[in-house]
């Protein structure tokens, strides 16, 4: 599959993401605190951190099927 | 964190009462925030029975009410299940689903019965026997009918199962400690150079 053809169905599947990364990021601060603030803080790197890796992945792919 | 009595923790600052800690793991299981509700740890509850259950039914909603079932049947082995039974009493109807199914399927032939009716409309019902792959079946037509969301209310549901584990966790014994990656900030090293004090009192 083609980058530019990855990148058109994305915005539709990114929907899918979205409620997922929110559940996973407020239950993985939820789990490592007590307070209420640090929960969010840690809520906002998980989530941040998440998206960044499969951003990073999605990036990979992209290059490697640019070179093939 | 650190404990100074059996069932009561120190975490950030704040002192939680654990209360009775296998009975509190058991509602957490049952009800994803029960066990926090029982503990008196209202806000984190609220927040893990929102965030698990709204990924449980979005997932049920998704997959059209087909992706939680139970079944061990040639070609249909669905080991997703075990994952989603971590979600506790919303996966448990299930099991009773599959086990009415399963006397209404004949062993020899491997199919089910004309006369079976699954309960309630045959809500977390397992597909009609036989399944097999590469033909069509019910499983097939549930994943033609929903497409993608099949395969993402399965992997919501079960995700949804896998946090609450997490969440059971805490509520026997209280947060998980914080990654390496986690404790870069001052904050997060003062709060790891007190649970060391308090860890080396303790001991």
């Amino acid at each position: 599959m083609l980058p530019d053809q990855m990148l058109s169905i994305a915005p539709s599947y990114l929907l899918y993401y979205l409620p997922l990364i929110i559940a996973i990021a407020f239950v993985f601060g939820g789990t490592r605190h007590e307070n209420t603030t640090l929960i969010l803080q840690h809520t906002w790197q998980t989530g941040r951190w998440i998206t960044g890796f499969m951003a990073v992945i999605f990036i990979v792919i992209c290059i490697l099927d640019w070179l093939m | 964190m650190t404990a100074d009595s059996k069932n009561t923790i120190l975490v950030d600052g704040e002192r939680i009462d654990l209360r009775n800690r296998p009975l509190a793991a058991l509602l957490a299981w049952l009800i994803p925030g029960a066990g926090h509700f029982y503990q008196g740890r209202y806000t984190k509850g609220a927040l893990f029975m929102v965030c698990i259950l709204s990924a449980w039914v979005l997932g049920f909603a998704l997959g059209g009410g087909h992706v939680v079932y139970a079944s061990w049947a040639p070609g249909d082995k669905r080991w997703h299940y075990f994952l989603q039974a971590g979600v506790g009493g919303a996966a448990l109807p299930a099991l009773l689903q599959a086990n009415l199914i399963k006397t209404a399927t004949d062993k020899k032939t491997g199919r089910t019965s004309e006369d079976y009716e699954p309960y309630w409309g045959g809500f977390m019902a397992p597909p009609l026997r036989p399944v097999r792959e590469s033909q069509a079946d019910e499983v097939s037509a549930w994943y033609a009918r929903h497409g993608a969301g099949y395969e993402m209310g399965t992997w919501y549901t079960v995700i949804a199962g896998l946090l609450n584990i997490l969440v059971i966790y805490d509520a026997y014994g209280g947060p998980l400690s914080v990654p390496i990656s986690g404790r870069k900030k001052e904050s997060d090293d003062e709060d790891e150079s007190a649970s060391e004090e308090t860890g080396k009192a303790a001991t």
